[in-house]
């Protein structure tokens, strides 16, 4: 648990929502059924504390409990329970810094030497105001650690040297660009990602389904195939098989042995050099005869389309 | 590796605009009418056969809970209420989700509650996601503004959803601690039973589910069970957002097909291993709650529910946490005793004294100042720990430490004897302050 106290020094005795902030309590009121409307109080805390420079003081409590009639000591309960209720001054920069595990691993805790050494001790507020920090429990950003929130935004992805210059532009009254300071868009790979480039996805086509898939009614889906226990990728599907049998000269005994061989396609038999024509031919017992009916020019021929031309000149082979 | 057109969120990164027109051309709020038509029944058996498990943590049967809920509504009405104070640390996949893609879950939110009979929804934003909150309410009102939802709207189902945010709580993702919170009081957990399912929100029958959990069912309605429960392995199925941070090239976001191998998965996504595979030491795979997996054990391992079990850890969020040699695992195992020392509620005993114990002890050990002995003793509080209280915090406090002991004990232990080697002993004495 952490331990929490109030600051009831600075708090001052009275506290006021600033008029603008009357439609955004309304607002949140109005989430919730009229006899509920205690769901509202921490939105409205959060509110006062926008109000009161970035902290909750005591006055501001009281004024939250007498909007929702709540006892005092439930809004008490209820701001110093909640972290992100900040219950003493803080810098017009609050610096919240994420020190749990997955930050810490990719070097929050250099971040926080950078803290200490610009800022001061935690919860230290800076002579001009404009600067204090704390170590917070995970922000929720852990692919961008290390990050930091300043305020409402995230600063993600930060080096000693980027957080130094961020803290020294806010000092000096300049902005900051919020989100992951290195080459990279919100939570994807560093560098650009892989995923997510097919165009169909949005061009409108996902729209386009004309119903509702397993309607009521209409017979019952198959059930889903048992998933195949995952293997090794499978190796590349072999092209189908061409009809060896249109060479003229090749029938279907010869066939079937080529395709013992692995021999399956005219592209396969157009690539033959003089030795595999010799080889092939040891296996089949004869000789020169794959020269004489010219079946790698056949095949060459298959191969490219030229049919007609291939019937022409050598006949349509044994089909 | 799971292809582009199977991919769910395809606003990720949010390389596109999140707002209504693009979400539509996106395939969002297409049938959502037709959906809502067939009614409760129908919208149950289908989430039941896409074998979706809850993406929070636990990974209870999505469908199998909807179920839960009373078939009537009687004088109490039903709510539904999406857990978005996703805080585990390691996740953050929500986030992109409610930045990214928040017409998905507007849309998930309208279709889970036509199956349990809700005409009212409650998302609870944690409080540091200022623009995500901003986002989604954006969101919301464009829904309402195009009479998507709201009373009297197109699809034929009154429905009210409502952004409501915490204010840096983890303990507000636990289900019964969340709906106390958003009755405005401490989130501190609630005794179980009555569940949700009979006395939620305002006593109301409710169901907590995760914004994963909610934002895939319309995608999956529209796409059909079949196609979901085709990825992964039986009993894990669908597709996944993971959140791979740590010692990796490069951490990202992203979806994924359930039972994708480790080594694919960061491969693929991530660059490799900051410094190669053999550089590899411990892998907490799915949130900060589940013990780690030394290197040889995880690399070529199922990202899915029942792998990792057997592995005794978990799939949880599914926030892969990687470390590589470099890391000092005592130093990282008692930065999460401290978060969870800080984070704890304070009610239940073992728990709000267990973890400042727990945390204590393994700082001394980060430094070696310990006994052999202690190692023992902190196995022990561990286990008296868990199980022993309202919540499961107490149980997520205790499963990190675990693993580092049953995996990496003798580097407490070396560390232990570096610490004492320089150091005059006497037996039996306590070892002197520095």
């Amino acid at each position: 648990m952490a331990l929490r106290r109030f600051d009831l020094d600075a708090g001052g005795s009275s506290f006021a929502f600033k008029p603008e902030t009357e439609e955004k309590i309304a607002f949140w009121r109005g989430k919730y059924p009229a006899d509920k409307q205690r769901s509202a109080v921490i939105p409205l805390l959060w509110l006062a504390q926008k109000d009161n420079n970035g902290w909750l003081s005591e006055p501001a409590m009281r004024e939250v409990a007498d909007r929702l009639e709540m006892p005092y000591i439930r809004v008490y309960e209820v701001a110093t329970f909640y972290t992100m209720f900040r219950l003493q001054p803080v810098g017009k920069f609050h610096v919240q810094l994420c020190g749990t595990t997955p930050c810490q691993l990719r070097g929050a805790e250099d971040l926080k030497e950078v803290c200490t050494k610009e800022i001061g001790k935690p919860m230290h507020v800076t002579d001009d105001q404009r600067l204090s920090w704390e170590e917070v429990e995970c922000l929720g950003a852990c692919v961008n650690a290390p990050m930091v929130q300043i305020n409402d935004d995230y600063f993600e992805d930060l080096t000693p040297e980027t957080l130094s210059g961020i803290l020294s532009r806010l000092r000096n009254g300049a902005d900051a660009k919020s989100g992951p300071q290195v080459a990279r868009v919100n939570s994807a790979p560093e560098g650009g990602t892989s995923v997510l480039t097919d165009p169909a996805l949005y061009d409108g086509s996902k729209s386009r389904l004309a119903e509702l898939p397993n309607l009521p009614g209409a017979a019952a889906p198959p059930p889903a195939p048992p998933p195949a226990p995952k293997v090794e990728p499978e190796a590349p599907k072999p092209p189908p098989a061409d009809d060896l049998k249109r060479i003229n000269g090749i029938g279907p005994k010869f066939e079937q042995m080529l395709l013992d061989m692995g021999v399956r396609t005219f592209a396969q038999i157009a690539g033959w050099s003089q030795e595999t024509v010799v080889s092939i031919e040891a296996k089949f017992g004869f000789k020169d005869r794959i020269d004489r009916e010219k079946w790698v020019a056949q095949a060459r021929m298959l191969a490219e389309g030229r049919i007609d031309e291939h019937d022409l000149i050598f006949g349509r082979g044994k089909d | 590796m799971l292809q582009d057109k199977d991919r769910i969120f395809t606003n990720l990164y949010g390389a596109h605009s999140p707002e209504l027109e693009a979400a539509k051309k996106r395939g969002a709020w297409h049938l959502t009418k037709e959906m809502l038509d067939l009614g409760p029944d129908w919208l149950c058996d289908q989430i039941k056969a896409s074998g979706l498990r809850g993406r929070g943590g636990a990974g209870f049967p999505t469908g199998l809970k909807w179920t839960f809920m009373p078939k009537e509504v009687r004088d109490r009405p039903h709510y539904l209420v999406v857990n978005a104070d996703e805080s585990e640390p390691g996740t953050c996949k929500d986030r992109e989700i409610m930045r990214h893609d928040p017409h998905l879950l507007i849309e998930g939110c309208m279709v889970a509650s036509r199956a349990m009979r809700a005409h009212k929804c409650y998302v609870y934003i944690r409080g540091e996601y200022i623009a995500e909150r901003h986002a989604l309410e954006k969101a919301v009102k464009e829904a309402y503004e195009a009479r998507l939802i709201g009373q009297n709207n197109l699809n034929g189902w009154d429905f009210d959803l409502y952004v409501h945010h915490g204010a840096g709580a983890y303990i507000c993702g636990e289900e019964t601690a969340l709906l106390e919170s958003l009755e405005g009081k401490k989130g501190q957990p609630r005794l179980k039973p009555p569940f949700p399912a009979n006395a939620g929100l305002y006593g109301c029958p409710t169901t907590v589910n995760n914004v994963e959990s909610i934002a895939v069912v319309p995608t999956i309605l529209r796409r059909g069970a079949q196609w979901f429960s085709a990825f992964g392995r039986p009993n894990n199925s669908g597709t996944k957002l993971f959140c791979i941070s740590g010692h990796v090239n490069k951490p990202c976001n992203v979806e994924e097909e359930m039972s994708i191998t480790f080594r694919e998965l960061i491969e693929t996504h991530c660059g490799g291993i900051r410094g190669g595979w053999e550089n590899l030491k411990a892998v907490i795979p799915g949130g900060s709650s589940v013990p780690m997996v030394p290197a040889e054990q995880i690399m070529d391992a199922y990202m899915d529910f029942d792998t990792l079990r057997d592995l005794k850890s978990g799939l949880g969020t599914a926030a892969v946490i990687v470390m590589d040699k470099q890391t000092d695992l005592i130093k990282a195992i008692a930065r999460l005793a401290y978060f969870y020392k800080h984070e704890s509620c304070g009610q239940c005993t073992p728990c709000r004294e267990g973890t400042g114990w727990m945390w204590r002890v393994l700082e001394r050990m980060v430094k070696g100042e310990a006994t052999h002995d202690e190692i023992d003793t902190l196995l022990d509080v561990t286990k008296q720990v868990e199980g022993h209280t309202i919540c499961a915090l107490g149980d997520a406090a205790a499963w990190p430490i675990q693993g580092l002991i049953r995996h990496f004990r003798h580097e407490i232990e070396d560390r232990i004897n570096r610490y004492r080697l320089p150091r005059a002993m006497v037996q039996g004495a306590v070892i002197a302050a520095e």
